[in-house]
């Protein structure tokens, strides 16, 4: 398998290929434009393939609304403004139930923001972001590998599920340049009866999330949840350091999780035992993650580039049961490792105080 | 011994529609229907219907529909046309969809000279809002949000669609027509047909703008309607064909 050095967007449009994207569609945006120019160069050289840089965010989700309804495999990426326009189309292709991966390379926010990496875009891809009841699988990863691995997986779950799964990454990992192993990962194939693909000796079929009706729609939104309900209970997925003798314990995701990665390293060296849960999934939430370590450490603290949002969903995983800290640094600003070192040092004699 | 010389389009279902009595689209449907049959597409066609009075469209066309978000029935039908490019791909869309909301899906699906085909119903209001300003309402018309008519200072000009996208090179076939009577229907269905023809002959983009009366809006009864369409409608927005590639 080859191995070679890639920007996190580059391995993202690369494993897009070869996951069988039929059609990209984008609009430029600091920090991911360079996912749209390495798929203007690729695409148009594979049989089938369509690039297309759209009008608008707002044309291009629904592109791709179009062209995932007509059965083929899609996706669209953005930075967090971009991200917000998308969100008319997100509910629309949510309620259609189509299947399609929209990347996230998250700036700072609100508004224009920084063009700099953060993680306060969490709300927005994990509660619902557009209107109405939904959800999104919401993948984070945290290298270029993962990037360009887990861009199989959205593909494989979106088909799976019917549903838009978003690849959640940041400024820095869309990038960051890192080696990326170009695994051959095995495409499964779906059936999709139900794509618009001409009425050929067959009914037509209609791609719609209309249901006039509302005892329609209420039906609609109890099959929507049935389907969230396995995804919950099947897709939540985690990365955990913890053990039976953990007492602290980290949270932290996509490029936090890395420093928090150093951090953690340099304070057991000092014999402070922290662990490191790691949500994988940002939705579903790895609940199952805090199962024993509730009852058993002393404090669990968030760490996110944000103003706190991910700690919301670590207190309801935790329960009551012990307290949780959270620590951000926001705007596209990242902390360096010494910095969180001192953060969790803080925060443990915190507690430690309160305890005696 | 009887003889069966008018019927119903194939793909026109059977469905009691939800129009309005004397609504054009019921009209505006058939033609396109009877396009689709002529040209025997049905197996390939794939609609993408609007946000509006349309937006069940599918329930009276046998064919394969995406529902599209407001105004971005373009963006939809491109993204279809691209995955599926031997499949015959139109939108059907109003005036409120198109030349107000979705004003930029339209004019860059033009200019890219995307090979789809659009149906674009002006009846110079919104209709299924009960009766708004639309960008194609005229000058002086009452509606809802223009109570005292349209005002020049505070609401600015009408927009003509088909002169705006006349100026695309990517357009290959445009015209305006209305259905307000029946030497007008016939002139109507043959640019529909022709609309389709374009797109089979992969020529580019091709856009037929329907002038249609909305009676229970306008506040007229249908015969009412017709004469000021007639009298009003076509004299701000003529009928004629701005394009033909061949």
């Amino acid at each position: 398998m080859e191995k070679v050095l890639m920007k996190g967007t580059e391995a993202i449009g690369e494993a897009a290929i070869r996951a069988g994207c039929r059609i990209y569609c984008g609009y430029p945006i600091t920090p991911q434009s360079e996912l749209l120019a390495y798929l203007a160069k690729k695409m148009p050289h594979i049989e089938g393939a369509s690039f297309l840089q759209s009008e608008s965010e707002v044309a291009a989700i629904n592109m791709i609304y179009g062209a995932a309804g007509a059965g083929a495999r899609a996706m669209t990426s953005s930075s967090s403004p971009g991200v917000s326009l998308k969100q008319e189309g997100i509910s629309y292709i949510a309620g259609a139930e189509l299947p399609c991966v929209i990347v996230n390379a998250s700036r700072g926010g609100p508004g224009l923001g920084s063009i700099q990496p953060a993680q306060s875009d969490y709300f927005q891809a994990t509660k619902g972001g557009g209107h109405g009841d939904y959800r999104l699988i919401v993948l984070a990863p945290k290298s270029v590998q993962e990037m360009y691995d887990y861009t199989f997986d959205a593909f494989d779950l979106a088909d799976k599920y019917r549903t838009p799964v978003m690849l959640m990454c940041d400024g820095a990992l869309s990038q960051l340049m890192e080696p990326v192993v170009l695994k051959d990962i095995e495409v499964k194939k779906y059936e999709k009866p139900w794509a618009t693909t001409g009425a050929k000796g067959r009914k037509p079929v209609l791609v719609s999330s209309l249901r006039i009706d509302p005892a329609d729609m209420e039906k609609q939104n109890d099959h929507l949840f049935e389907k969230y309900e396995k995804i919950i209970a099947n897709e939540a997925r985690y990365e955990s350091t913890c053990n039976a003798d953990t007492e602290y314990v980290v949270v932290a995701y996509g490029i936090m999780a890395r420093i928090a990665q150093t951090a953690i390293k340099k304070l057991r060296q000092e014999g402070i035992e922290v662990g490191l849960i790691r949500p994988i999934t940002l939705w579903p939430f790895p609940v199952q993650a805090f199962d024993g370590l509730r009852d058993q450490a002393k404090l669990f603290i968030s760490l996110e580039l944000n103003k706190g949002q991910m700690v919301e969903d670590v207190r309801l995983a935790v329960n009551g049961k012990a307290p949780v800290e959270f620590y951000g640094r926001s705007g596209g600003m990242m902390p360096k490792p010494d910095e969180i070192v001192e953060v969790i040092k803080r925060k443990i004699s915190g507690v430690e105080k309160c305890n005696k | 011994m009887q003889q069966v010389i008018f019927k119903r389009p194939e793909i026109l279902t059977d469905a009691f529609t939800h129009y309005c009595p004397g609504c054009g689209h019921g009209t505006i449907h058939r033609l396109v229907a009877n396009a689709i049959d002529d040209l025997q597409i049905r197996e390939k066609v794939i609609g993408a219907g609007p946000v509006g009075c349309s937006a069940m469209i599918y329930d009276y066309l046998d064919v394969d529909f995406q529902q599209s978000a407001h105004g971005r029935a373009p963006a939809v039908a491109t993204g279809i046309k691209r995955v599926s490019p031997e499949n015959i791909v139109f939108t059907y869309q109003g005036d409120g969809d198109l030349a107000s909301i979705g004003t930029a899906e339209v004019i860059h699906a033009a200019a890219r000279g995307e090979n789809i085909t659009v149906i674009f119903v002006n009846n110079a209001i919104f209709g299924m809002t009960g009766g708004q300003m639309a960008p194609t309402t005229l000058l002086g018309q009452k509606t809802q949000t223009s109570p005292e008519g349209r005002d020049l200072t505070t609401q600015g000009y009408p927009l003509r669609v088909c002169e705006l996208l006349n100026t695309l090179d990517g357009v290959a076939y445009l015209a305006r027509v209305s259905v307000h009577d029946v030497r007008n229907v016939l002139q109507a269905k043959k640019a529909i047909k022709r609309a389709f023809e374009t797109q089979i002959e992969k020529k580019g983009f091709s856009l037929v703008e329907v002038l249609s009366i909305c009676p229970t809006n306008w506040g007229m009864k249908p015969k009412q309607a017709i004469q000021w369409l007639e009298e009003n409608m076509t004299a701000y927005y003529p009928l004629q064909v701005f394009k033909d590639w061949r």
